[in-house]
């Protein structure tokens, strides 16, 4: 089962990386704000059911994919494309 | 009769590259550096370990995230729980932070720019493995190069470190160089057995190299482990 994982940073977290590409955007001439940049990991996911994949995914974030002090996590499951 | 020489691991990651740095400094303060590669599931019988800077595993999804994952790393956690200790330096912080060794997390740098310079840092505590050969509130200049040493706490935890005296190294007001929490430099866990410091020690032990003042930290180390030597003789 294919997986996407959406790892961002916390609310109130320093987010340099986003603050330079907010300003590089409004460079451009784009009205924007409130930049933030994560990191997208997609996973094929070996799992019997949507729950069980669910489940697994959960447990990867809390222990590699994000680090929870910073990071929040967001799972979206789907079929293969 | 000469003072026996402690044995201090050094283990290397596959992109550590200041381990021979770290060597030589112990080396140079009287200790034995014994390295330690990263896929040894087993420690040998060393009175400390440092875990040394670098990028491991190119620093791939977080600073240190990988690396704790190494065989290595699970017999330094077994080691820490024992009450071994365990100096990080630089990477090596990163990775006892990642590996819950240590209280924080290192991001990357506020300025988002690689930081290569001398940096003064107060010390903060001195009755630690790691600080015992300081004056209380000394400042000691040490070099940091790093990317991701912006050292970071949620509120309430900094707030328990700063009550349970773990924060130990301070940058100096307007030093810090990576926008750090608190001008957090260096911490402790609560046993003060495990530091973390992103200043490299290992890069200041001759005056020569501009300051010697790290070897105040590395020769703290060097005799605390020797203390442990004598007591296992």
């Amino acid at each position: 089962m294919r997986a996407t994982v959406l790892v961002r940073p916390k609310a109130g977290i320093l987010d340099p990386q986003g603050e330079a590409v907010e300003t590089s955007l409004k460079h451009l001439g784009f009205a924007v704000g409130e930049a933030r940049i994560g990191r997208v990991i997609d996973l094929e996911v070996d799992a019997g059911s949507e729950e069980e994949a669910q489940a697994a995914v959960e447990r990867m974030c809390e222990q590699l994919l994000a680090n929870p002090l910073i990071e929040s996590y967001d799972i979206e499951l789907g079929s293969p494309a | 009769m000469s003072l026996p020489k402690p044995r201090i691991a050094v283990v290397v990651f596959p992109g550590s590259n200041d381990d021979r740095d770290a060597a030589w400094a112990l080396q140079a303060l009287d200790a034995e550096p014994v390295m330690v590669w990263h896929g040894d599931e087993e420690l040998p019988d060393v009175d400390a370990v440092v875990l040394p800077g670098g990028f491991s595993y190119g620093d791939y999804l977080r600073a240190g995230a990988i690396a704790r994952f190494s065989p290595a790393m699970r017999a330094v956690s077994a080691f820490a729980a024992d009450g071994g200790l365990v100096l990080g330096i630089c990477n090596g912080f990163q990775i006892l932070c990642e590996a819950g060794l240590l209280p924080g997390v290192l991001q990357p740098n506020a300025s988002l720019t690689f930081v290569c310079r001398d940096v003064g840092v107060r010390v903060e505590r001195t009755d630690t493995p790691f600080t015992s050969r300081c004056a209380p509130g000394q400042r000691l200049t040490i070099p940091v190069k790093h990317a991701d040493g912006c050292w970071f706490a949620p509120p309430e935890l900094l707030a328990e470190l700063e009550e349970l005296g773990q924060i130990v190294l301070r940058y100096d007001a307007g030093e810090n160089p990576n926008g750090a929490v608190a001008d957090v430099a260096g911490v402790v866990n609560r046993e003060a057995t495990v530091m973390g410091l992103m200043p490299h020690p290992e890069h200041a032990v001759d005056p020569l190299l501009g300051s010697g003042d790290g070897a105040l930290v590395l020769a703290s180390l060097v005799d605390a482990a020797r203390e442990h030597t004598l007591a296992a003789v």
